[in-house]
């Protein structure tokens, strides 16, 4: 087959080579390694253009991811961008925040990574409410790790580690944030493309701690080891179960296995953030 | 679309018209733009690409509306739409 633009006229499509997002995206690295039908990539997707929509300039975002699937994400972006070890994602964008205030530090990696392995750093920089952004991509599992269960990971629900079924009490990631004081709080699934990129948007230009989470499938661990079919069939499941309620008590969106998905913005409040208050700016200069 | 009674600035209202763009390479044959899609625009082709999936293909490309919810849904940045206009426009300069 040849690699040249070959405008297809009968059919209608254009098969081309580039892709007006690859400006954001190393392109080089393109297919990247997520599954078939995996929501990380859509997730991506969304936060390209979000980043667009947000109006701040390519050189003044930073991105920090952990490891795992979403960890993979810091490598596809053509931004100043940082691949730390597991769960150290927020310690070092908040070196990066500080040492370097104008910048808009944007933490972007998994649930296993930013809740479990690097659940205590998680806590911390929301209560401190540290100015950054932070997306978590929840498919209530290890991915690259091999499929082991997580501290997301609902109950009943199987996974390499929970063969008989998860016997935990899972996070209720939003409610944990909420009681540590984070400013901004949404969560949507990968479906939701539209509102998931406009709560990145607010999250991007939030000051503060903002936090998104985003609900993907996992085709390969989490839904074959609980026969759930493909992504497809999880992006369908979020279509007939998801629900919005926006301002809703995070008390009230834990999620089950295979419940009802509750999304929507759950906080937006206006707090100094560390910075602010350690440069006593809003706290009369007392020292 | 059926309408009460014709808008007053209907001769000035214009349904957007896209045209729709595929990196077959890129494609790992998901579904979610063929099946999210509003207007139908698209469907799984029967041919597959070098890595074997089988990449969206236009069968309606009149009824695109430029709507950009295959280029946002799609994964793995393999599908976009723009403009018609803006086909026809450097088709143009071309001629010119
Ligand atoms: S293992 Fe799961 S999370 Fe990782 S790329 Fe595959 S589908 Fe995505
Ligand atoms: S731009 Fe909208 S209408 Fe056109 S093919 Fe994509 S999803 Fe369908
Ligand atoms: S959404 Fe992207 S990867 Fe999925 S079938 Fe369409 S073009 Fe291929």
């Amino acid at each position: 087959m040849s690699t040249a633009v070959t405008n297809t006229a009968p059919t209608g499509e254009r098969q081309v080579q580039h892709h007006p997002k690859d400006t954001l995206l190393r392109d080089d690295r393109l297919p990247h390694i997520w599954c078939p039908t995996c929501g990380i990539g859509t997730a991506v997707s969304c936060f390209v253009e979000a980043l667009r929509e947000s109006g701040i300039p390519e050189e003044k975002c930073v991105v920090v991811s952990g490891i795992g699937c979403t960890g993979r994400v810091a490598g596809y972006l053509n931004l100043d961008s940082f691949h730390t070890t597991h769960g150290r994602a927020i310690p070092f964008a908040t070196g990066v925040a500080l040492a370097n205030p104008d910048l808009h530090v944007v933490v972007f990696s998994g649930d296993g990574d930013l809740v479990a392995i690097g659940g205590n750093h998680l806590i911390n920089a929301a209560r401190r409410n540290m100015n950054l952004t932070v997306i978590c991509v929840n498919n209530f599992i290890y991915g690259m790790t091999g499929g082991q269960c997580a501290s997301t990971t609902p109950e009943t629900a199987r996974t390499s580690t929970s063969p008989r079924g998860n016997t935990e009490y899972p996070f209720n990631v939003p409610y944990l944030m909420e009681a540590c004081g984070a400013s901004y709080i949404a969560r949507w699934t990968v479906l939701h493309i539209r509102r998931l990129k406009k709560a990145m948007t607010e999250a991007l230009n939030k000051n503060g701690f903002a936090f998104v989470e985003v609900i993907a499938p996992c085709s390969t661990l989490y839904s074959r080891r609980n026969k759930l079919g493909t992504g497809y069939d999880l992006m369908k499941f979020y279509h007939d179960n998801a629900e919005i309620r926006h301002g809703a008590n995070t008390k009230d969106v834990g999620i089950g296995f295979q419940t009802k998905i509750i999304v929507g913005k759950f906080v937006d409040i206006t707090k100094p953030t560390f910075l602010e208050k350690y440069q006593g700016k809003t706290t009369g200069g007392g020292k | 679309m059926k309408l009460w009674r014709t808008p007053l600035d209907a001769d000035k209202v214009r349904v957007p018209h896209g045209v729709v763009s595929i990196i077959i390479e890129r494609c790992k044959g998901c579904s979610f733009c063929v099946e999210y899609c509003p207007r139908d625009v698209l469907i799984i082709s029967k041919k597959f690409n070098k890595k074997g999936y089988h990449y969206p293909e236009v069968i309606s490309a009149g009824l695109c509306v430029d709507c950009n919810l295959c280029e946002d849904i799609c994964p793995e940045f393999a599908i976009y739409s723009d403009p018609e206009e803006q086909h026809s426009t450097a088709q143009t300069k071309e001629n010119a």
